[in-house]
Parts: structure tokens; C-alpha cells; sequence
């Protein structure tokens, strides 16, 4: 499975509920959306620290890199890169 | 010899009175951008001027559905500038619950921001009535809506004199309520100038202060930071959630920022993250918590986030904004304790009965003082619960319905609730509220909700379902269902199905037994 279904798999199931592919947009802003919350943000980086095996240090806690699908798919990619 | 500054009257006189003394000085920072007390007043008169020409007028409901944005703070003094009275929505909340609060409250005008029209467009289709609407950002098509940012540069920025006097209404804030739907607490400018001025000395807070604020401006905790900062002349640096920390501790050093209020979800979130990496904020003066008991043993590792600041510990309700603080000098002294009432205020214990309870003994906790609400809105049977006689002839003090014990040195203690309402990251959840949903859910026969003790969440929410033959529901299922219907931290975290729920004699669900018998 790639990056990204990974990712989408994780938040249509942890935090929308659902199966349905098309409740989430690639490009969604998921704190605009009301999807993902302060303490939903922290299990993400915990899902993404097992899944992917990398560590997301505090500084990296942000939007650019945690907060649509496409945006965690360049994160987590540019970890490995880095590795 | 110089004119004495006007008191003040209304709850925006302050902001009046800060942008005359100081214009230039920045009134509030919102994710990053900063903004001047003339750029308030000046946004505030000409929103003000807008809702009027929409036939807004003295007295009328403004309901305001924005997320913490700089459209939200312009769009709260403006209804107060233009005589009405506010209440902000928690932006979380689904279109079946908006429309009632909109229905309830009678709301004439709606500002939103247009990310959120999936919630409200539905709300105000189902409302018997038009309400007029103000939005920002992406317009919703297909209706006539004005633009919040169009009319914040066209209209005119002279301030209206306001007609209105202190014993006014300012706000409608909803708070849950035992019986599921939401209810509507009646304040007025003089108990809210009251409270903000109490919270102002017990916190011993100046104009030199950068309060930072990532609660929702539509929790009346959030809401006070923001009437605080601007009634001093201070600065609130204003985010939109602890969502995401970095960026959130990289403001806090940017900006300097000497208070922090808190509940205790965002203390254990910061804990968290103190324990991967140390943190510590030395610029930090004053860190305040509220909505729920912090738990005693948070408070060392708290002192190294935030080596400089005295910690406040408080209790309140919507009812009355807040009702103690224990000074920061006694937390050693008085683990547990929620301290005493808030200056100019009082508080005592009675019986069931209404007798008064000695030291060391459980009552219910009632507090007297000008922060007390006027009642609920159009609900004089629930007001009636929570407003009794006090001493003078017309007086009525608020019985919290809250259980306290008092110690001989007058400290109070909270011991427990009356009703059985949840209290999730700091919010209150009505478990009716919750099982009304669970039981709109086709096959679900019975359910009834609880909340269970959780370190993050203070009390996680688990819902326990009986199904009916025949249907197949799986919990995911049932939780999303409840997300379509509930704001977030209301969906229940655990969902346990049964066979058949336990029942007392006169054949009510019995929680404790729930509790007992399946943990």
C-alpha cells in the first residue's frame, strides 16, 4: 500500500468514521475541516512514528508538514529520503 | 485640574477607552498578524454600522460562527457596539444543533466564516424565519449573503453612540445542559465588566500583559481573555487551536507572552511534549486553570515549562463566569482546593435544605455577587433552579448545584456534581444530549453514556448500546454517525455493546451499575 492510502486508510477510519474514499480530500486543511483536533494530532504523530518508523521531532509539528494528506505524504517521504 | 476618564458602563466602553489611549499599540496578534486598538475600533464601528443598516437594533441576538480569527473579535465588539447582544458557536457544532441554538436565541443576523456553510446553510434553510448573513472568506452560492470583508471596507467607520445601559444584555452564552439541549446563560455589560474586572485583580494583571489564548473565544474562558486584554490596553495573542505545538511554542517565545490559561487536557498536552523534548517559557508571569481540576501531581513539572509564573487555580460556571481562585502563593498549602471567591464576591454552603453547612462538611455551593447571570434565556422553570432568594428583598443568589466542602480557614474543596454532566478537555457534555443521537441511530434500542476517568481528557466519553435484532452495527459505524450529528469532543471514544442495559427498580438505566459491572 503506498504513503498515502496508508495515510488516508488511518484518518477516514480514526477520526471520519468511515470507509467512504471520497469524505476525504487530498488537500483538505484537516484543522479547517474540523477533522483533526489538538489531542488527534498527537495520536497521528504517534500512528506515523510506528507505521512509517521514523520520529517526528517537536519542530515538526506543524501544518506544512502534518496537516492535508499531501502534505504528510511529503513529510513522511522526505524522512526516508533522509535516512 | 483634568476631566476624570468615564467610567465604564458598557462592556465595550473599554475598548473605547484603550483605543483613545492608546491607538497605535497592538490590541491583538492573531496567527502572527498583528492588529492596532484604532484597527479594532475602526473594524468594530464600521461592522457595527453594517448590522444596523441590516436592521439590527438595541437588544437584538447577533450569533457569530467563526472560528478564533480576527473576523471573530471585530464581529463581537461590533454587535455590542451597535447596542445588540453576542454569542459566539463553537465552530465545531453540526447544522441540527446550530439551528436550534439560531431558533432558540432568535438570532437576527448570523456572521460565519464560509468554510463553515456545510453547517450552517442547512441550519438556516430549516429556520421558519430569515436571518440575515455576514460571511467571510469563500461565499456560499446560490443565496443573497453580504461579504464580511466588502462591507468592512465600504461602511462607515464613524462609532454610533449606543443607546444602551449597563443592565443591558451583552451576551447569550450557551452551555450544555442536563436536560440535552443547550441553554441560553443572560448576561449583562455590568456583570460581565464586573467579572472581567474581579479576574483583572485576582490575577493581578496590567496593561504591560501578552495573554495567550488558544481556547475558543466561543468558551466563556476563552471570550474573557480577550474582554481582559482589551479593557486594559493589554495584548492577547490570539491562535486557533494547540493543534500543533511547535508553531504554537515558537509564537509563545516570539511574542514573549506573559499569561497562559489553560485547562487541563492542554497542560497534559504540554506535559507530553516536555517529556519527548524539555520545554520551558521563562517569559511567562501567570499560567491559569479552569474548566476542570488540575491534577495535583501536573503541578512540578509544570514549574519547570514555566519557571517564573505563579499558578492559578480556579473553578467556575457559566452562571456566574467564575466563582474562586486560590491565591498561587497557597497551592502547597492547600493541595485540592479551588481557594476563595473572587474579589467582591461571596460564596456559602447550604443543605439540601437550606441550611447552613459547618466546616469540613459537604453542601451546595451558592455565590453571591453582580457576575451572577440574569437566568436563562425564555427558560424561567430552569432559572428557577438555579436562581434562589437571597438575603435582601429581590435578591437572588446562584445555587451551583455543585457539591464543596469548606475548610475552617474558608478554603473550598469540590467534592462532586449534582447532575451527571461530563466534563471532557475542559468542555461540559450533556450525556442526553449524546444518547439522543445514539438513539436517532436506526437499531440502536437502548444507550445511555457515561465518562470514565482519562489522564488527557480529564473524563472520556463511552457510550454504552443495546442493538436490535437484526441490525448489524459496528461501533465505527455508531461513531460516525454521532460525528455527523456532534462536535468532536462530544463522540463518544468507546463505544461497549450490550445485551440489555441495567435498570433500577422503577426501571431507569442505572449508570453505577453500568459502571460496576463493565469497566
Amino acid at each position: 500500500m503506498s504513503i498515502e492510502q496508508q495515510v488516508r486508510n488511518y484518518i477516514l477510519e480514526n477520526f471520519l468514521f468511515t470507509n467512504d474514499a471520497s469524505a476525504l480530500a487530498n488537500d483538505v486543511s484537516f484543522l479547517e475541516k474540523g477533522i483533526v483536533d489538538s489531542t488527534g494530532v498527537l495520536e497521528m504523530i504517534l500512528f506515523l512514528e510506528q507505521e512509517f518508523a521514523i520520529k517526528v521531532a517537536d519542530s515538526e509539528m506543524v501544518p506544512e508538514n502534518l496537516d492535508t494528506v499531501v502534505n504528510i505524504v511529503h513529510y513522511v517521504q522526505s524522512k526516508h529520503v533522509g535516512k | 485640574m483634568q476631566a476624570l476618564p468615564p467610567p465604564l458602563r458598557l462592556l465595550h466602553d473599554g475598548l473605547l477607552a484603550s483605543a483613545a489611549r492608546l491607538p497605535d499599540k497592538v490590541a491583538v496578534v492573531v496567527e502572527g498578524k498583528p492588529y492596532t486598538y484604532a484597527q479594532l475600533l475602526d473594524g468594530a464601528a464600521r461592522m457595527a454600522n453594517a448590522m444596523q443598516a441590516r436592521g439590527v437594533q438595541r437588544g437584538d441576538r447577533v450569533a457569530i460562527f467563526m472560528e478564533n480569527s480576527w473576523s471573530c473579535i471585530v464581529s463581537i465588539y461590533a454587535a455590542l457596539v451597535a447596542g445588540s447582544v453576542f454569542f459566539v458557536i463553537n465552530p465545531q457544532t453540526k447544522s441540527d444543533k446550530l439551528q436550534y441554538i439560531l431558533d432558540d436565541s432568535g438570532a437576527k443576523l448570523l456572521l460565519a466564516d464560509g468554510q463553515l456553510a456545510p453547517a450552517f446553510m442547512p441550519a438556516l434553510a430549516k429556520l421558519p424565519g430569515t436571518v440575515n448573513v455576514i460571511c467571510t472568506g469563500e461565499m456560499p452560492t446560490g443565496c443573497h449573503i453580504d461579504s464580511f470583508n466588502t462591507l468592512l471596507e465600504s461602511a462607515s467607520p464613524a462609532v454610533t453612540r449606543c443607546v444602551g445601559i449597563s443592565l443591558d444584555m451583552a451576551a447569550l452564552i450557551y452551555t450544555s445542559g442536563s436536560t440535552g439541549n443547550p441553554k441560553g446563560v443572560m448576561q449583562t455589560h455590568q456583570s460581565m465588566l464586573f467579572a472581567a474586572g474581579s479576574l483583572i485583580e485576582c490575577l493581578r494583571l496590567d496593561e504591560n500583559q501578552r495573554i495567550f489564548c488558544v481556547l475558543p473565544l466561543a468558551f466563556n474562558y476563552g471570550l474573557y481573555q480577550l474582554l481582559m486584554a482589551v479593557q486594559l490596553g493589554a495584548t492577547l495573542v490570539l491562535e486557533r487551536s494547540f493543534a500543533y505545538p511547535a508553531q504554537i511554542f515558537a509564537r509563545m517565545h516570539e511574542y514573549r507572552v506573559t499569561v497562559f490559561p489553560g485547562v487541563p487536557t492542554i497542560f497534559a498536552l504540554l506535559l507530553s511534549a516536555h517529556a519527548r523534548s524539555p520545554l520551558c517559557f521563562p517569559s511567562i508571569t501567570r499560567v491559569t486553570n479552569t474548566a476542570a481540576a488540575l491534577p495535583d501531581n501536573f503541578v512540578p513539572r509544570l514549574r519547570e515549562i514555566f519557571p517564573n509564573a505563579l499558578l492559578f487555580k480556579m473553578y467556575g460556571l457559566t452562571e456566574c463566569k467564575r466563582v474562586s481562585y486560590l491565591e498561587p502563593e497557597l497551592v502547597d498549602a492547600k493541595p485540592g482546593s479551588v481557594g476563595k471567591a473572587i474579589p467582591g464576591t461571596e460564596v456559602f454552603l447550604l443543605s439540601p435544605d437550606g441550611q447552613d453547612v459547618p466546616p469540613g462538611e459537604i453542601g451546595i455551593l451558592h455565590v453571591r455577587g453582580a457576575h451572577v447571570m440574569l437566568g436563562y434565556w425564555k427558560r424561567p422553570d430552569l432559572s428557577a433552579d438555579m436562581l434562589k432568594p437571597g438575603k435582601l428583598p429581590g435578591e437572588r443568589v446562584l445555587c451551583t448545584q455543585d457539591f464543596f466542602r469548606m475548610d475552617t480557614d474558608g478554603f473550598l474543596y469540590f467534592v462532586g456534581r449534582s447532575d451527571d454532566i461530563i466534563k471532557t478537555r475542559g468542555e461540559k457534555v450533556s450525556p442526553v444530549e449524546v444518547e439522543n443521537v445514539l438513539h436517532g441511530i436506526a437499531g440502536i434500542q437502548e444507550a445511555a453514556v457515561v465518562g470514565v476517568p482519562d489522564e488527557m481528557l480529564g473524563q472520556a466519553i463511552r457510550a454504552y448500546v443495546v442493538v436490535a435484532p437484526g441490525f448489524d452495527l459496528s461501533h465505527k459505524q455508531i461513531r460516525a454517525a454521532c460525528q455527523m450529528r456532534l462536535e468532536s469532543f462530544m463522540v463518544p471514544r468507546e463505544v461497549i455493546t450490550l445485551s440489555a442495559l441495567p435498570k433500577t427498580s422503577t426501571g431507569k438505566v442505572s449508570k453505577k451499575m453500568l459502571l460496576e459491572q463493565h469497566t
